[in-house]
């Protein structure tokens, strides 16, 4: 039988394009169900979606919970029946990075060494996703333990852009930037540790924002760089980003470096939909060389926006900034390879015993590692043990930690003349599959504009602000200072509302239309 | 002259416990040795004065009330192990023969 054609059922195009406040409404309106909805969504997944690994289809999925998520989406349309008080978000469907863990659903960070596990506990953001009644679709893919820039160091094979199948679609959360793309979830959940959410959201026409370090908690997170590690919101609109954030934030006493601070009224800066007096501040070393023509205009003209809508755009430098990268590339590894211990055969995952000599644990570590690790993930575990090591360690990652606070000194001295920075999201538009692969240092520089913010810990969002010349979409960066978040959602609303008044449409409504593959899973049973 | 041999690289994976094939290590040590070669630039731009920074945000320990909460079943933990018996995690031999 051939894969459901999301056309076929009256009205499942119209749910899989809205947005999550649009279908929260709905739901609410009880104008439709959330069995409907996620519905909807699973049979356009299984329409567009394929499989990872066999070269057709958006492969966003690396797992779909369909009966899971359908019987979730029932439980909560009972509770609506039954007069129930429920929360705004109920019955709208979410998707979930795999570097979340997610109790009874498979969970591998993208990674062999994974295969097949699944955890005994949720992440304190999934408990709160489920609390608010809201039906996880699946595990989205990713670079093998969020290391990469473009989803293609997933073990399972690539994520491809919708905007064109033969680029990648940014990375490390490639997978849930394309299931929001693509229309297959109204909302993912990323993780961003150097731009990881940010870059693919810039790259795939949707928004994406990493929150202030510490603003979602990071219980249950497969951890990378623990100073780095941030969860956050993927969405086609500011307003939904800001919906879901406010679900997962907040303070969680299971991680220690959670804020304490309320999450703040997100979604209300989301709609003021006002920025006049507000300091927007062009960082001048996020501009201008390595940046391509088409994403430099395409930022321009939406300076241009803001301040006809009575921002004041100013230039700030931040010099420091053009070592961020080299800094990140120091202190990233040598967490990871500290973090990365923990996968060593014996309580979890993947054991492989040598094939030759004693069979002892730590033979049977190294063997292990050796064959459930892929090439960037072992890359930056040497790299990281390098810069940690006796005699190097001063001269790396000590210097790189004073570096981090330069970065943060030039961020506290631009936040004296501006309200939030701005930049390019990323340096180009989608690069195709397979032409970094081999050049490790051209992929890095993909996180050129989003290390900064990471580094500093500061809040950072990318929303589209047009397509450049080659019909690709372009990401606009906004950063706040710390616990400031509902500033990226005031200019991120409003410059969104200025853009789309100009088009007439969401960017993502001129997305091309996706090719139907043959769907990997068991179709959905008809309703 | 490069930073780093395959020799280096061997010692470096040793350290990390990741068994590496001869076709890898030279790989790494062409890759690496152009990574370390970008990014030795940090050294050159910090001086002594600046503080190191370690984490984004000025950190406290956190404590808790010293009450019991519940903990995951053994079994659910155990059930993703590579191998068990008697509630326990089962690992291969920890210390080599003599």
């Amino acid at each position: 039988m051939a894969p459901a054609d999301p056309r076929a059922r009256p009205g499942a195009d119209d749910l899989v394009r809205a947005g999550a406040a649009d279908l929260a409404a709905r739901l609410a309106a009880r104008e439709v169900s959330s069995e409907e909805v996620v519905r909807a969504h699973l049979d356009r997944i299984a329409a567009v979606d394929g499989t990872p690994g066999d070269g057709r289809g958006v492969a966003a999925f690396l797992h779909v919970s369909a009966q899971e998520a359908l019987a979730d989406a029932r439980a909560v349309d009972a509770r609506r029946a039954a007069g129930e008080s429920l929360h705004p978000l109920a019955g709208v469907p979410v998707a979930v990075k795999d570097v979340v863990v997610t109790r009874g659903t498979p969970t591998t960070a993208g990674s062999k060494i994974l295969e097949g596990w699944v955890p005994p506990y949720d992440a304190t953001l999934v408990e709160r996703l489920r609390a608010a009644g809201m039906p996880l679709l699946g595990k989205t893919n990713m670079d093998e333990f969020a290391m990469g820039s473009s989803t293609e160091h997933s073990a399972y094979g690539p994520t491809r852009n919708p905007w064109d199948t033969s680029r990648t679609p940014g990375g490390s959360g490639g997978g849930s930037a394309a299931a929001v793309a693509a229309f297959e979830a109204p909302l993912a959940v990323g993780t961003d540790t150097g731009g990881s959410i940010r870059q693919p959201a810039a790259v795939t026409g949707s928004v994406g924002v990493k929150p202030t370090y510490g603003g979602i908690s990071r219980y249950g997170l497969i951890a990378m760089a623990s100073s780095l590690d941030q969860a956050g919101p993927c969405a086609r609109s500011v307003l939904d980003a800001a919906l879901l954030h406010e679900v997962m934030g907040g303070h969680d006493p299971r991680d220690a470096t959670s804020l304490t601070d309320p999450v703040g009224a997100l979604a209300d800066a989301a709609r003021s939909r006002d920025v006049r007096g507000m300091r927007v501040g062009v960082v001048r070393e996020l501009t201008g060389d390595g940046f391509s023509a088409g994403v430099s205009a395409s930022f321009r003209a939406s300076l241009d926006l803001l301040e006809g809508a009575g921002a004041e755009v100013v230039e700030v430098s931040c010099p420091t900034f053009a070592h961020a990268l080299d800094a990140y590339y120091l202190i990233m590894p040598s967490e990871a390879s500290s973090n990365l211990a923990r996968f060593d055969g014996m309580r979890f995952g993947l054991r492989v015993e040598p094939s030759e000599g004693p069979v002892t644990a730590e033979r049977v570590m190294a063997a292990t590692r050796g064959a459930g690790f892929g090439p960037e993930v072992k890359r930056r575990i040497i790299l990281g043990t390098y810069a940690l090591s006796a005699g190097y360690y001063d001269a790396y990652y000590g210097s790189a930690q004073k570096v981090r606070t330069l970065v943060q000194r030039d961020f506290a001295a631009a936040f004296e003349q501006a309200d939030v920075l701005v930049s390019p999201t990323a340096p180009t538009t989608a690069f195709p599959l397979g032409s970094r692969l081999d050049d490790p240092l051209a992929m890095y520089a993909a996180d050129i504009a989003t290390i900064p913010a990471n580094l500093a810990g500061v809040p950072g969002m990318s929303l589209p602000s047009g397509l450049a010349e080659d019909g690709l979409p372009v990401g606009f960066q906004v950063m706040a200072p710390a616990r400031a978040d509902e500033r990226l959602y005031r200019l991120g609303g409003a410059l969104e509302a200025l853009l789309e008044d100009r088009w007439g449409a969401p960017l993502l409504a001129s997305a091309p239309a996706l090719e139907t593959v043959p769907a990997r899973r068991p179709e959905v049973a008809p309703a | 002259m490069p930073a780093l041999s395959t020799d280096d690289v061997a010692r470096l994976a040793a350290l990390a416990r990741i068994d590496l094939g001869p076709d890898e290590l030279e790989r790494l040590a062409g890759e690496l040795d152009a990574v370390v070669a970008a990014v030795a630039s940090v050294s050159s731009v910090v001086s002594d004065d600046v503080p190191a920074t370690s984490h984004p945000l000025p950190l406290s320990d956190v404590y808790r009330e010293d009450v019991v909460e519940p903990s995951l079943p053994v079994d659910d933990v155990l059930a993703g192990a590579p191998a068990a018996q008697d509630g326990r995690f089962l690992v291969p031999q920890i210390l080599e023969e003599d």
